[in-house]
């Protein structure tokens, strides 16, 4: 009985619980179980932060030490959501300030951060200890210097990708003379040099360091000293290389990286000469990672690298790399997992490299652990992608884009419906899955009826009609995020599945036939979705009920709708009626 | 799956019920292609409207823009082909007007250094070929008399069911080539604003996508591309999906790599532009301009679509927007001026470096008070003698 099991033991047992989902199940056991769970869960993730209140969370889970929150949709990262639209951070900050002082980490994805939010993390938890800022905005370099100063524990400081307005380079002066807990330091998207005798001395007297990423600012004569005072590093991240090459300064790096005996992942090297790149051979064939991406570098550079990491399992780089790359990469790279080709020149109409679909087709064959694709290119055929379905039906991520909106397969000037139909239905467990090109509702038929563990679709300018949107709300039994933007789908499909909304995360339609009049009576049936209208043209009541929102933004929530709307986004609620904020 | 479209059409059911809305069969199988029905006309007509609205440079009822302002923004010789290209001569395939060939001779002449402008079709609907040829700066300059005409082009042609689009027509000349410069300049709409997809918008790429493939243009592909030049490609916003922070990494890249041909480098370069009186800021792509004229023009668009939006609605009287009076002085040119801040960080005014040199160094822009702004000029001057 439950009753003769003392809670201690309980908790105990709990404690080994990692996963949510595990926690989630063992919390709907019995009253008893809940009660004792929530007492003793440490990590919430919030995936969407509207979902739920700061209130709501410290209600149910008193003793949190870390959270994950994420704030905008996915497309605001394609400049798709208006600035202002919200994810503030500062609401979460302050409540978890007063209720949760013993809070350790932060991670915050797509949020706007401000420097009065940073100030306050840095005063309320006295053993604060990570700080993770993923595409956030909205600070700027005074937020970081009070983190600096106040965080005496502070492990990690982590500023992928996000938008900071750089003041000056100062702020990591700010961390104290005995601070030396530094783990893990990103600052790779700050434009502001920062005093390289603090960054020295900063990074000697941090012995746990093992996260280095510079900034762009850094340049490569001063790397060597750096590595020399912290051979430890797993992970380094390099400042522009593009100094004109020099004897001492290429042997001095040599010399560096070769000390450095446990560097498994490189990143950086913007701008880089690539004369520099065999400085790094003698850490290469323990690299798991390298992100080339920012390397303006040629195919031949590339491979002569690329050639020498043999237990390479994630590679970032530009397109540079063409199909011939992509062959080498495939015949030396076994252990290969992931693999992105992003574009050097996206906007020009004719292609500046000889990279095709050729290049994904070998790598899919000769790679047999290649699970997750992102792949930016100018032309596709079914052929090809029935190819790569065959050769990895273990894909898990597979995004493609053909850079010319709705490009047919370019052999026979079909839609490319068959080819993404093999995807899912060889690739058993995809779950995430991006579409360009040309797509008819066929594709959608598809990825309904095979991609049943799929979770998150990415779709624009694909479709004939609603037939393809319900499709896919009514076969994607694991949807739960989907993003559109440029398809013709309408009301029809969106009303009858509206009950699938409440089971996903978000739905995001942009500039597609979603008239006002259904995204009102949405909100009316469905209580416990937010379905807000994004429309910039004025408050919808304005126009005719027919007419199509520019955006629509659903998301189930128990929060109800949210209080800091801006003058662009209305949500659509019981009573019909219009909110503002 | 049987017993999942059986709940799934048991709840169709439920919501076809109460709405006034939906008419079809359950299970969402009705197949009527959305954009022969009416519906999606009143959404077109009432977008162009719509589009009108915002329009401050001649055709709406809010603007008193004298047509000083209209001349500045399009440049010198290109005065008449605006006006001449804002009246409603298009539409339908094979009628021509002499006048027409001219002007877009003159636009044909023009540079192909920048740019183009395209609309969300496939090439093999045969615009691509077509785009070339028309306005190229132009489209930029063209912008204003694309909204002034954009409107009369939708009501005339679109509700009249007509599909313009005749991928057989790309030889059909100047009337389509207005058209596309019109829609050109509708998916500049899109570009230029680059936060602000305007009311056009759905109604444009809906329309696309759905009729080309049911017209069975697939084949039009490849004879496009032979036919045409090889130009620069238009930006549509978010589109190729790639984040700001890549862009404008690669557009770094590129500055600091030698150009090609003078072809500007390729990416983004997104900048803040802030005004005063304005509540928010917005982000204009540098890379889409070439001169001061059409980045000015755009920014001016950019702010006065939020004034006349908020004078046209009486909802939100306790917003702090910029008032009527505020609204006119920029109407009337007077008041205020265009700055920027420079890599040191200091704020000069718009205008007297060359545009190369100006987007190197531009951090942000400000849309200032003139008052505020005096004494900057003469900063400007010596400062890029001393730079030079």
């Amino acid at each position: 009985m439950v009753y003769s099991f003392p809670e201690e033991v309980l908790e105990y047992v709990f404690a080994f619980l990692s996963s949510d989902k595990d926690r989630n199940a063992v919390s709907l056991v019995c009253k008893s179980w809940y009660e004792i769970e929530r007492w003793c869960r440490r990590r919430v993730f919030i995936g969407n932060c509207y979902a739920v209140s700061p209130q709501i969370m410290i209600r149910r889970f008193p003793e949190v030490r870390a959270v994950k929150i994420k704030g905008k949709p996915h497309f605001a990262d394609f400049n798709l959501v208006p600035e202002r639209w919200g994810a503030y951070v500062y609401p979460w900050i302050s409540a978890m300030a007063r209720s949760y002082p013993w809070l350790e980490e932060i991670k915050l994805k797509r949020m706007v951060v401000t420097d009065e939010s940073l100030e306050l993390i840095s005063k309320s938890f006295k053993n604060f200890k990570v700080l993770s800022l993923s595409s956030c905005e909205g600070f700027t370099t005074d937020g970081l210097s009070s983190i600096a100063a106040n965080c005496r524990n502070l492990r990690e400081l982590d500023l992928r990708e996000s938008e900071v307005e750089d003041l000056s380079g100062h702020w990591l002066s700010h961390f104290p003379d005995n601070f030396t807990s530094l783990v893990s330091l990103n600052m790779s998207c700050l434009g502001s040099e920062v005093s390289f005798s603090a960054l020295e001395r900063l990074i000697s007297r941090c012995p746990n360091l093992k996260t280095l990423w510079l900034n762009r600012a850094v340049p490569v004569e001063k790397l060597a000293s750096l590595l020399r005072r912290a051979p430890q590093l797993v992970e380094f991240g390099t400042g522009a290389c593009s100094t004109e090459i020099r004897t001492d300064i290429f042997s001095n790096l040599v010399e560096a990286f070769s000390g450095c005996k446990h560097l498994k992942s490189l990143s950086g090297f913007w701008d880089v000469v690539p004369a520099y790149l065999p400085a790094m051979y003698s850490v290469c064939s323990r690299i798991t990672k390298l992100n080339l991406s920012y390397a303006t570098v040629q195919s031949p550079d590339l491979v002569e690298l690329i050639s020498q990491c043999s237990n390479l399992k994630c590679l970032w780089v530009l397109d540079y790399i063409e199909d011939a790359g992509l062959k080498a990469l495939s015949s030396y790279c076994k252990d290969l997992q992931e693999l992105r080709v992003f574009p050097s020149d996206p906007y020009s109409a004719e292609p500046n490299v000889s990279l095709t679909e050729q290049g994904l087709v070998t790598v899919s064959a000769g790679c047999p652990k290649l699970q997750s694709v992102l792949y930016f290119c100018r032309q596709m055929s079914n052929a090809a992608l029935i190819a790569i379905a065959r050769n990895r039906p273990n894909l898990i991520r597979f995004r493609l884009c053909i850079i010319e909106p709705q490009a047919p397969d370019y052999l026979t000037l079909e839609p490319l419906d068959t080819g993404f139909g093999a995807i899912v239905e060889h690739c058993k467990e995809l779950r995430r899955l991006s579409l360009s090109g040309l797509l008819t509702d066929r594709v959608f038929e598809y990825i309904g009826t095979h991609a049943k563990k799929l979770e998150m679709l990415s779709l624009a300018f694909a479709g004939d009609s609603d037939l393809g949107l319900h499709h896919v709300l009514s076969g994607c039994e694991s949807l739960r995020k989907l993003e559109i933007r440029d398809c013709p789908f309408g009301d029809r499909a969106l009303l009858a599945n509206a009950a699938k909304l409440e089971t996903m995360r978000s739905l995001w339609m942009s500039s597609c036939s979603v008239s006002y009049g259904a995204c009102k009576l949405l909100g009316q049936k469905m209580p416990n979705l937010n379905v807000e209208v994004i429309d910039e043209r004025g408050p919808p009541d304005s126009r005719p009920e027919s007419i199509s929102v520019e955006k629509l933004y659903v998301y189930r929530t128990v929060a109800g709708p949210r209080a800091d709307k801006p003058d662009f986004v209305w949500t659509m609620d019981e009573d019909g009626a219009l909110r503002f904020s | 799956m049987n017993r999942i479209l059986g709940r799934r059409a048991i709840l169709n059911f439920i919501y076809l019920m109460s709405p006034p809305l939906l008419d079809v069969e359950g299970g969402g199988r009705g197949n009527a292609p959305l954009m022969s029905s009416s519906a999606s006309g009143d959404c077109i007509s009432q977008s162009g409207s719509g589009l009108k609205e915002c329009n401050f440079l001649g055709l709406s009822d809010c603007s008193s823009v004298d047509s000083s302002a209209v001349s500045n923004v399009c440049g010198e010789n290109k005065n008449n082909l605006n006006f001449k290209a804002t009246e409603l001569r298009l539409g339908l395939p094979g009628s021509r007007s002499p006048e027409r060939d001219s002007d877009f001779s003159l636009l044909s002449s023009g540079k192909l250094d920048e740019k183009q402008l395209f609309p969300l079709l496939p090439s093999k609907d045969g615009i691509c070929s077509l785009m070339q040829k028309s306005i190229v700066s132009g489209n930029k300059r063209g912008f204003s008399d694309t909204m002034d005409g954009f409107s009369e082009i939708k009501s005339s042609v679109f509700t009249e069911g007509k599909w313009m689009f005749n991928a057989n027509g790309s030889d059909s000349g100047t009337p389509q080539s207005v058209v596309e410069a019109k829609l050109a300049g509708n998916a500049g709409i899109n570009v230029i604003l680059t936060n602000n997809s305007s009311g056009a918008q759905p109604s444009m790429k809906k329309e696309v996508p759905t009729r080309a493939p049911k017209e069975g243009q697939n084949k039009m592909n490849g004879s496009n591309n032979n036919s045409s030049a090889p130009a620069a490609k238009a930006q549509v916003v978010g589109w190729p999906p790639i984040r700001s922070f890549r862009k404008n990494t690669l557009a770094t890249t590129s500055k600091n790599n030698e150009e090609v041909d003078g072809k500007p480098g390729p990416g983004a370069l997104f900048i803040k532009v802030s005004m005063d009186g304005a509540p928010y800021l917005r982000k204009v792509d540098l890379r889409m301009y070439s001169t001061y004229q059409e980045l000015s023009s755009a920014l001016e668009k950019m702010f006065m679509c939020f004034t006349i939006r908020k004078c046209g609605s009486q909802e939100t009287p306790d917003r702090e927007m910029l008032g009527e009076n505020k609204f006119k002085d920029l109407l009337h040119g007077s008041d205020y001026v265009l700055t920027f801040e420079d890599k040191d960080g200091d704020w000069m005014l718009v205008g007297d470096v060359p545009w190369g040199m100006f987007i190197e160094s531009c951090k942000r822009l400000k849309i200032m008070k003139g008052s505020d702004a005096i004494g900057l000029a003469p900063r400007t001057m010596e400062k890029s003698k001393n730079q030079n």
